[in-house]
């Protein structure tokens, strides 16, 4: 039966995959203009158009280049940087780790935070507690995550020097080992807690609702009328099965952490995909703009993946229902 | 007395009947959310927004391009938010500049409503292979990461407000689709549904009169939320520099302040604060109609 889940999950993936790919082909081919400058990017010489064209098969007709599209990309070839002079998939590559470090540690940063949150808030629901920690999650889900970057800069920043205002190291400075990694997390501090705000707020809310549902349930009422402390009602028979959608809604969080990411790397000066994004969209780049979207979109359909198949190994009904 | 007894069943089972009763029950579930906290405070909200982008000229004398005073001058009793880099008032800037903002908004949730609705209803009622493509359909815009396409879209086909909202409203409407989905599966195989099917009403009757006056409640909610949606997404795109440059918008302004962070910080403060405020506004009214509707 898992095997089955796990063959049946597997094959949705191929769909996805290919409709992804598809949307990129119909953005280089729908762009006004010759699809060789998506493909190419503006800066290229005539000869260099000529050996494009030719690698992309250009003179060929639609289904032809549709079909060598789809093979290059699953060969893993993005195409090549005429701005920069390397290939497409080398310049994303080498930012992916600086997104993954702060798109992490906010996951993990929002996670720690808003479960204990969603708790205090789901013991008495519509109480004090409550009112105040819903609307506090609902009022961070509403501000836009590169205007709380800004303020986070101008309060915590320029106005009290207690971080760095951008950047990911201090410049110039030629440190290794533990002055390194301390340097890297002071500046890591204000950007992961800005990306963090908002997840905080979706994963306050569900976890408040998921332990509403959960403390209705009759084993609870069982637990509670053998006379169990009520914090060891919640701590051991509803929060684990609470605790559940709260793991998995991460999962089908990455596309939002991801441009949420984008948008603070890009205020804070954060080397990551979101800054590589922003100078693409400057220099007009289109092989790294397309390549940016593929790989992203790839990484949100491989992780809400590996969530679905950690939802299915935590809860027998999703792999066997 | 069978015949009567079967036109009497019929009236109270058909489509028309049924709407006429749940328009009922929607009007009070309108009125039960605006009667919470959170739907009253999201109602004030935007009632306060609506009014500055309405009364902008009212409320803001200059014109928001007009150079009315010191360049980057901070909020005084002259400029309540301060100026901008070429000295043009901020306020004057925010109120007009909802104005575009909230159009969009309301073009792209308008877009993006339509979609979701008529794909998930025809998906839930049709069912078998169509129910599948469009599922499959419906998962893949869901992977599609909004910020970015947006973003390429504006770079490859230049800045401008068609593609924004169509791209916006073409990308948005996944999850709208799953909810009327679920609904229509649910409703489907109801009584009175069945009925007007024995009935001989045609499929696009039933969908329009049976089972869309269903769904609007939960398309109520998620609509509020796409409005949302669609304001952040006009902001970061402005922000990023891909709005349109012809067309105030609060997109626009934030655009401009991250350049000034150290100097000007009532740039970022004051047109970031009408997003949020507007945005909250609908969250809130969305938050307090599903809490109405039995979820949270």
């Amino acid at each position: 039966m898992t095997r089955w889940y796990l063959l049946r999950r597997l094959l949705q993936v191929i769909p996805t995959v290919v409709g992804i790919a598809l949307v990129a082909f119909l953005l280089i081919h729908l762009a006004p203009g010759d699809p060789i400058v998506a493909l190419a990017g503006e800066h290229g010489d005539a000869a260099y158009y000529a050996f494009m064209r030719e690698r992309f098969g250009l003179n060929e007709s639609l289904p032809r280049q549709l079909a060598t599209f789809l093979a290059r990309i699953a060969s893993g070839d993005l195409g090549y940087s005429y701005v920069q002079g390397r290939a497409t998939l080398v310049v994303i590559a080498e930012r992916i780790p600086a997104t993954a470090l702060l798109g992490g540690s906010a996951i993990l940063l929002a996670t720690v935070v808003a479960v204990p949150l969603g708790v205090l808030a789901a013991r008495r629901p519509d109480g004090a507690m409550d009112g105040t920690v819903s609307t506090l999650a609902l009022t961070l889900f509403s501000a836009p995550t590169f205007w709380l970057a800004q303020m986070a800069i101008v309060c915590f920043a320029v106005a009290t020097g207690l971080f760095p205002v951008q950047g990911m190291t201090t410049a110039g400075a030629e440190q290794s080992g533990t002055r390194h990694f301390a340097d890297v997390a002071r500046h890591l501090v204000l950007p992961a807690c800005v990306l963090a705000a908002q997840e905080m707020a979706v994963l306050v809310r569900l976890t408040r609702s998921a332990l509403i549902d959960e403390l209705a349930r009759d084993h609870i009422r069982t637990a509670r009328a053998k006379g169990l402390a009520e914090f060891w009602v919640v701590v051991r028979h509803a929060f684990p099965r609470a605790l559940v959608p709260a793991l998995t809604v991460v999962g089908a969080r990455v596309g939002h952490v991801l441009a949420g990411a984008a948008l603070v790397e890009i205020v804070f000066g954060w080397p990551g995909m979101g800054r590589l994004l922003l100078s693409a969209l400057q220099t007009r780049d289109s092989p790294i703009l397309i390549g940016l979207f593929i790989v992203v979109a790839f990484s949100v359909v491989f992780l809400n993946l590996v969530s679905d198949l950690l939802h299915a190994a935590i809860d027998p009904r999703v792999r066997l229902g | 007395m069978r015949p009567s007894t079967l036109v009497y069943v019929s009236a109270e089972l058909t489509p028309g009947g049924a709407t006429a009763a749940l328009s009922a029950r929607r009007r009070s579930t309108v009125a039960a959310a605006l009667a919470r906290p959170s739907g009253r405070a999201g109602l004030v909200l935007l009632a306060v927004t609506l009014a500055v982008a309405i009364g902008a000229p009212l409320i803001a004398g200059q014109d928001p391009f007009a150079l009315s005073g010191a360049p980057l001058s901070p909020p005084s009793f002259a400029h309540l938010m301060g100026t901008d880099a070429l000295g043009r008032d901020l306020l004057s800037g925010v109120a007009h500049g909802g104005r575009a903002s909230l159009l969009i908004a309301a073009a792209v949730t308008l877009v993006a409503v339509a979609c979701g609705v008529s794909v998930g209803i025809i998906a839930g009622f049709r069912g078998g292979l169509v129910d599948d493509l469009l599922s499959r359909a419906v998962e893949l815009f869901q992977v599609i990461p909004r910020l970015f396409i947006v973003a390429i879209v504006m770079a490859l086909f230049g800045p401008g407000l068609d593609r924004l909202i169509l791209t916006l409203g073409l990308t948005s409407w996944p999850t709208l689709a799953r909810v009327v989905r679920g609904e229509v599966l649910a409703t489907r195989n109801l009584d009175y549904i069945l009925a007007s099917r024995a009935l001989g009403a045609s499929p696009g009757y039933i969908a329009a009169r049976g089972l869309l006056p269903n769904v609007m409640p939960g398309v109520l909610v998620m609509a509020g939320l796409l409005f949302g949606q669609a304001l952040l997404t006009e902001a970061s795109l402005g922000f990023l520099g891909l709005g349109d440059p012809s067309t105030l918008s609060w997109g626009l302004l934030v655009g401009q302040s991250q350049g000034f962070l150290r100097v000007a910080w009532w740039l970022t403060a004051f047109p970031g604060l009408a997003i949020t405020v507007a945005i909250l506004s609908f969250n809130l009214l969305a938050d307090a109609l599903s809490a109405v509707r039995g979820g949270r």
